[in-house]
C-alpha cells in the first residue's frame, strides 16, 4: 500500500474537483486514485434525468465538431426505444490530428473517467456494446484500467492507427468492423445506421469524461467553469511552430493569449496562431484577447475544434509554414474520393509556389478557386477542412502574399 | 439577383428531389454528365460538378427521367436519388 492509498477517503460525495482541474483531479491513473478524487460511479436511476442534465450543462462535443452531447445520446435513445436494434456506444480516442495530444494526455492519466462516461452513456443509449478506439500505448493504460473494476465487462478494445482521417465517425465504425479505416459515402446517420447497421453513438473520449463529471456533480456545478456561451472546461494542446506540445484544462471562453500562457507559449513571441488544428483557421497577434469559443472564433471562421492552438513565432514565415501543411493534408487523403484526391495536392502546390515567392499574380485566385472546386465534393469534410485552413492563410497573412509576389518575404525563410 | 436566385434556390429544394453522388465509388467515367448535361458539368479532372451543390444535387421534376437513367446505368453505381 503506497502512502497515498493509506489517506482515508473524505466522504465521496463531497468530493468536487475544484477550479479547471476537473479533468486530471486524480493525479494518477489508478482505480483508487480515481475513486478517491470523484467518488464512486453514481448509479443513475433515472436516464432521462441524465440526458436533461447534460443538456442544462451545455455540454458540446469535445472531437472537432462541437456539437452539443444531450442531443447526440437523445436521438440514439430515441431510436432503440422505438424497438429497433440494440445501440453501440463507441468512445473515440483516435487522435490522427499530429497537434493534438489531449485524448491521449486524458487515456494515460484519468482512464477511468473516460470508461466511467462510457458507460454512463451506454446506459443512457441503451447500449449493450460499448468500445473504446485509441492508439497502441493509450490501450495499454485503458487495459489496466479495465481490469480493476468489475462493472466495465461491456468495454471492448479496439486499437486506431495514427493516419490524419482515423478519427472520422464512419472510419472509426469501419475499423471496428474490420474494414479499411477511411470514412465512408454515408447517407444516412450513424445514429440510425452505424456498426453493424445498429444505431451508433461515437464520442471523443474527453466529452465522455466531461459526461462522468456531470453525472456526478451536476449541470450547475459544471457551469462554474467557462462562460454562458461555452460552460465548463476544456483540454488544449498547446505548441509553438510544431514544437513540444503541452496539455492544459482551460475555462470555456478563455482568451487565446490566456489559452497560450497555460500552454507555455508567450503570445508576445507570436505573430499568429492556428486554432482548431490543420483544418483550422488563422487568428492574427492583433486578436489574440478572443475568446477560445464557438461565437469568439466565428468571424475567423474558426472554431475551438478539437481544442488546438499552434503559435508562429516571429521569423517563421507563415506561407512557408502553411505550404508545409497543406503538403501533408494532401498526402493524407484516403484516396478515394477525386475531387480530394486531385485537387488537394494541385491547391497544395500552388500554395508552395506562392511560399517559394515565384512572381505569378494569378497564384492566389487559383489558390481560391481550388479551394471552392474541392469543398463539399468528398465523403468526409478533409477537403473542406484543407480548403478552409489554405483560404485562412490568404486571408490572414494577405500582406505577405503581396510581399511574395513581389519576390520579397517580411519574415526569414528557414 | 441574388435574393432572386436564394429563392430560386430554396424553390428547387422544396421541388426536387436530390441526387446524391457516393464519391468513394465515382471514377469520373462522365457518363451522367452527358445524360444530365443541364445540372452536371465535368471538373478538369472528369468528375461530376454541379456549380453550388456538393454531394446532393438538387434534380427539377423535367430532369427526373434522365436523372434516373444516370442512377441506373452510373457503371460504378456511385448515384442514387435520396427521397424527400
Amino acid at each position: 500500500m503506497t502512502f497515498a492509498e493509506m489517506i482515508p477517503a473524505p466522504r465521496l460525495a463531497e468530493v468536487r474537483p475544484p477550479g479547471t482541474t476537473r479533468l486530471f483531479a486524480s493525479g494518477r491513473p489508478a482505480y483508487s486514485a480515481h475513486q478517491r478524487a470523484y467518488g464512486p460511479l453514481p448509479t443513475v436511476r433515472d436516464l432521462s434525468t441524465l440526458v436533461r442534465e447534460i443538456e442544462a450543462a451545455g455540454l458540446t462535443g469535445r472531437g472537432g465538431a462541437g456539437f452539443p452531447t444531450s442531443r447526440k445520446i437523445a436521438s440514439l435513445r430515441s431510436r432503440t426505444a422505438a424497438g429497433g436494434p440494440p445501440a453501440v456506444v463507441i468512445a473515440n480516442g483516435a487522435e490522427g490530428e499530429p497537434l493534438s495530444v489531449k485524448d491521449a494526455t486524458l487515456l494515460r492519466h484519468a482512464p477511468h473517467l473516460v470508461i466511467d462516461g462510457l458507460l454512463l452513456a451506454a446506459s443512457v443509449a441503451g447500449a449493450v456494446e460499448a468500445y473504446l478506439y485509441a492508439g497502441r500505448d493509450e490501450l495499454a493504460v485503458v487495459r489496466q484500467a479495465l481490469a480493476e473494476r468489475q462493472d466495465a465487462s461491456i468495454v471492448r478494445l479496439h486499437e486506431a492507427d495514427d493516419a490524419f482521417i482515423t478519427g472520422e465517425a464512419s472510419a472509426v465504425v469501419n475499423a471496428i468492423a474490420g474494414r479499411a479505416p477511411v470514412p465512408s459515402d454515408h447517407v444516412v446517420r450513424l445514429s440510425e445506421s452505424g456498426l453493424g447497421g445498429r444505431p451508433t453513438l461515437v464520442q471523443n473520449v474527453e466529452t465522455l469524461a466531461q459526461v462522468a463529471l456531470v453525472a456526478r456533480y451536476g449541470a450547475a456545478w459544471f457551469r462554474t467553469a467557462g462562460t454562458d456561451a461555452d460552460p465548463g472546461t476544456r483540454l488544449v494542446s498547446v505548441c509553438r511552430d510544431r514544437g513540444p506540445t503541452r496539455v492544459a484544462e482551460v475555462p470555456g471562453g478563455i482568451a487565446i493569449e490566456d489559452a497560450l500562457h497555460a500552454g507555455g507559449v508567450n503570445p508576445r513571441a507570436v505573430s499568429a496562431v492556428l486554432v482548431g488544428g490543420f483544418h483550422g483557421s488563422w487568428v492574427p497577434a492583433h486578436a489574440f484577447g478572443t475568446p477560445l469559443s464557438p461565437e469568439g472564433l466565428a468571424p475567423f471562421g474558426a472554431a475551438p475544434g478539437a481544442g488546438i492552438l499552434m503559435a508562429l513565432g516571429f521569423g517563421a514565415c507563415p506561407l512557408v509554414v502553411s505550404s508545409g501543411i497543406a503538403d501533408y493534408l494532401s498526402m493524407e487523403s484516403a484516396r478515394q474520393c477525386g475531387p480530394c484526391v486531385n485537387g488537394l495536392p494541385a491547391m497544395a502546390s500552388m500554395l508552395r509556389r506562392l511560399a517559394g515567392r515565384e512572381r505569378n499574380g494569378g497564384l492566389p485566385a487559383e489558390v481560391r478557386r481550388l479551394a471552392a472546386l474541392v469543398s463539399g465534393r468528398g465523403s468526409c469534410h478533409h477537403p473542406d477542412g484543407t480548403a478552409r485552413f489554405v483560404l485562412s492563410t490568404l486571408t490572414v497573412f494577405a500582406a505577405e502574399v503581396d510581399a511574395h509576389l513581389a519576390g520579397r518575404c517580411t519574415e526569414v525563410h528557414a | 439577383m441574388s435574393a432572386l436566385r436564394n429563392e430560386l434556390r430554396r424553390e428547387l429544394r422544396r421541388e426536387s428531389a436530390l441526387l446524391h453522388i457516393d464519391w468513394t465509388a465515382c471514377d469520373g467515367r462522365g457518363l451522367c454528365t452527358e445524360l444530365l448535361p443541364e445540372l452536371l458539368q465535368r471538373d478538369e479532372w472528369g468528375y461530376p460538378l454541379s456549380l453550388g451543390y456538393g454531394s446532393n444535387v438538387p434534380v427539377p421534376r423535367a430532369l427526373m427521367d434522365a436523372a434516373q437513367d444516370a442512377v441506373a446505368l452510373c457503371p460504378r453505381q456511385a448515384l442514387r436519388m435520396l427521397g424527400r
